[in-house]
């Protein structure tokens, strides 16, 4: 539709008899309508005064198209006029039975199947190079994108010493806790410098964690690690709650780890909140074992 | 595309049927009473009161003014399109699960279920020009093999010449429709390994497809019950239906709905899958539900499509022009 607006200059109306307000519409040319022709174009030609008091001729050409009513046929016309009956019939106007839907709905083409590989293929140095990704690979998990080091639910469980001696230090990573390779001035800890007696203190915690840890499983998205803190905190002292949430969308990934200072209390909690109903799921609680080396 | 969505019953859809010219759509569902909508946009036309259980089926005759509704309080009903009264009611001892128009309209089927000793049964009904003359005796009587398995849907065949039945025995059958006898079984090693659920027919009666809760769904030659394709689905099938424009199936179905509160949501696929008819591909999927697809329906024009769900809502979805053009 085109509106294509041409002023025409006339002479101010100078009647002094006459008011501000009074219509002029008569002394205006009448509508024309032409068409639709052939191609279904109909053009309106419109004359008024804009505020200025100038005559404007306003020429609207609009394409008339067949509705869609002239798809049905002669019966089911007929039946449009039929009477409603049954509860419809006495529904009030303000009942919103049927709504057009808010949300568009795509038909979701499912992924090429060479496609979705090769997304799985990209590993970390191709992600570094596209702007805005970040090299995130978890030391201790060896799981990409999803964790940093420090934040790793499986940091308890993995072998410990290896961990920060056979892997060599990625310094351009941007990781937190960096590994604190030979010749690197970063701060270590004395547990961990070399020479240190490793077996004193720190693995037999390890050993110790890496048994009390309970995972949780089937967790609705809005649980959030005071939630399992209590739940789970009646059963015994607890030193961690961790619930895994996805870097990307900041939702829970469904799954957290919970750590008990006894075997006994995990042990309990296990028997009682195992298939327990929390928000509308059924949790899944069992011990948590070590993911299988890669 | 923007769906219409239709919130007239208040317990999960079952079954959805367009009149052949396309322009209403019937809806049943567990509550008791169908429903009449314009196919276009959405708005409801009546409800046919009169059941006192869940509707399981229905349909709607070639001239769009009879409905027979098929429920589980043991009744199948006739009902005036027009006015929404009640015209008869088929009494059953058993609860009716299936019904199904013959051509011309003289004929239905009625498939009742296995309840306390009576057998699943298919039963053929004369149906009368004038409802005053309309009696409640069969024509015939199948008795299905296996009794104590319910039969999920029986349709005519081509010409009338046979019944085409499927059920939770997981073996299809096509009866005479004349003598009752049993003509043909589809073979065990191809069929499908659990219950039928559902069963559709082309435009031309030259074939039909299944689907069934081992998810799959089957496309079988109507006259001599071979197996023409599989569409494998990830989930069970509930709904089938066949696009009578372009040469797509589409599947509804999703996890049983027992099981939905214990998984997270994002486990359920509670969408209309659409496949390619003939390279059985997936070419796409349309979501909405919060709870399995129950029903699916093309309009015969093919250019729309509707579904229902166990969360007692019908999407009324107008394709967009993209859709009719889609490669794979």
């Amino acid at each position: 539709m085109t509106i294509d607006t041409q002023q025409q200059k006339t002479s101010k109306f100078r009647w002094g008899e006459m008011d501000e307000d009074d219509d002029l519409d008569f002394l205006l040319p009448p509508k024309q309508v032409i068409g639709p022709d052939e191609n279904g174009l109909k053009t309106v030609v419109e004359y008024k005064f804009n505020d200025e008091g100038n005559r404007v001729k306003i020429t609207t050409k609009s394409r008339v198209r067949k509705l869609a009513s002239a798809r049905l046929n002669k019966r089911a016309i007929e039946r449009r006029s039929w009477p409603k009956f049954g509860e419809a019939a006495n529904e009030d106007a303000g009942s919103h039975l049927t709504m057009v839907s808010t949300e568009e709905i795509v038909l979701e083409r499912p992924k090429a199947l060479g496609a979705k590989a090769e997304d799985t293929k990209e590993d970390g140095l191709s992600q570094l190079t596209k702007p805005g990704a970040v090299l995130m690979v978890c030391r201790t998990c060896r799981k990409k994108g999803d964790h940093w080091t420090s934040k790793c639910p499986y940091k308890d469980l993995a072998a410990p010493a290896d961990v920060f001696e056979d892997k060599p230090p990625t310094g351009e990573t941007s990781t937190a806790s960096v590994a604190p390779g030979p010749g690197k001035s970063s701060y270590v800890p004395p547990s961990m410098r070399h020479g240190a007696d490793k077996n004193a203190m720190g693995s037999d915690m390890r050993r110790r964690n890496d048994e009390n840890s309970v995972r949780v499983t089937n967790l609705s998205e809005d649980t959030r690690e005071p939630d399992l803190m209590e739940l789970f905190h009646p059963f015994g002292a607890v030193t961690r709650v961790y619930v895994a949430i996805d870097q990307k969308t900041g939702v829970s990934r469904g799954f957290g780890f919970v750590n008990f200072v006894s075997r006994e209390d995990a042990q309990r909690a296990i028997n009682k909140l195992n298939g327990y109903g929390y928000d509308n799921l059924i949790l899944r609680v069992e011990w948590a074992t070590p993911r299988p080396t890669q | 595309m923007r769906p219409i969505l239709m919130k007239g019953h208040e317990r999960p859809l079952t079954f959805l049927r367009y009149n052949r010219d396309g322009d209403m759509l019937f809806s049943c569902a567990k509550d008791h009473t169908p429903t009449l909508w314009y196919a276009d946009n959405g708005e409801r036309h009546g409800t046919f009161r009169g059941h006192n259980g869940a509707v399981w089926c229905c349909d709607v005759s070639r001239d769009s003014l009879r409905l027979i509704t098929g429920s589980a309080d043991q009744t199948a009903k006739l009902w005036d399109v027009k006015t929404g009264q009640q015209l008869f009611s088929f009494k059953f001892g058993s609860p009716a699960r299936s019904v199904d128009f013959a051509l011309g309209d003289k004929l239905a089927v009625i498939t009742t279920d296995p309840f306390m000793e009576r057998t699943s049964a298919i039963h053929v009904k004369r149906i009368a020009e004038d409802p005053e003359d309309q009696v409640s005796d069969s024509v015939l009587v199948l008795p299905s093999p296996d009794g104590k398995k319910r039969i999920n849907r029986a349709v005519w065949g081509p010409l009338n010449q046979t019944i085409v039945s499927g059920g939770e025995d997981t073996v299809l059958r096509i009866w005479d429709a004349e003598t009752g006898k049993l003509l043909k079984e589809s073979d065990a090693e191809v069929g499908h390994k659990n219950t039928i659920t559902s069963l559709s027919k082309a435009a031309d009666d030259s074939h039909f497809i299944t689907g069934s809760l081992d998810k799959t769904a089957k496309l079988w030659d109507m006259r001599t019950l071979t197996l023409l394709k599989t569409y494998v689905s990830g989930v069970p099938v509930n709904a089938v239906s066949m696009s009578p424009l372009l040469d797509h199936v589409v599947l509804g179905g999703g996890q049983d709905a027992s099981a939905v509160t214990t998984t997270d949501h994002r486990a359920g696929k509670f969408e209309a899958k659409f496949y390619d008819k003939i390279l059985q591909e997936e070419i796409g999927g349309v979501k909405g539900h919060f709870g399995p697809i129950n029903a699916l329906a093309f309009n015969p024009d093919g250019k729309s499509f509707s579904s229902g769900g166990e969360d007692g809502y019908v999407r009324l979805h107008h394709f967009d022009s993209d859709y009719f053009n889609i490669r794979i």
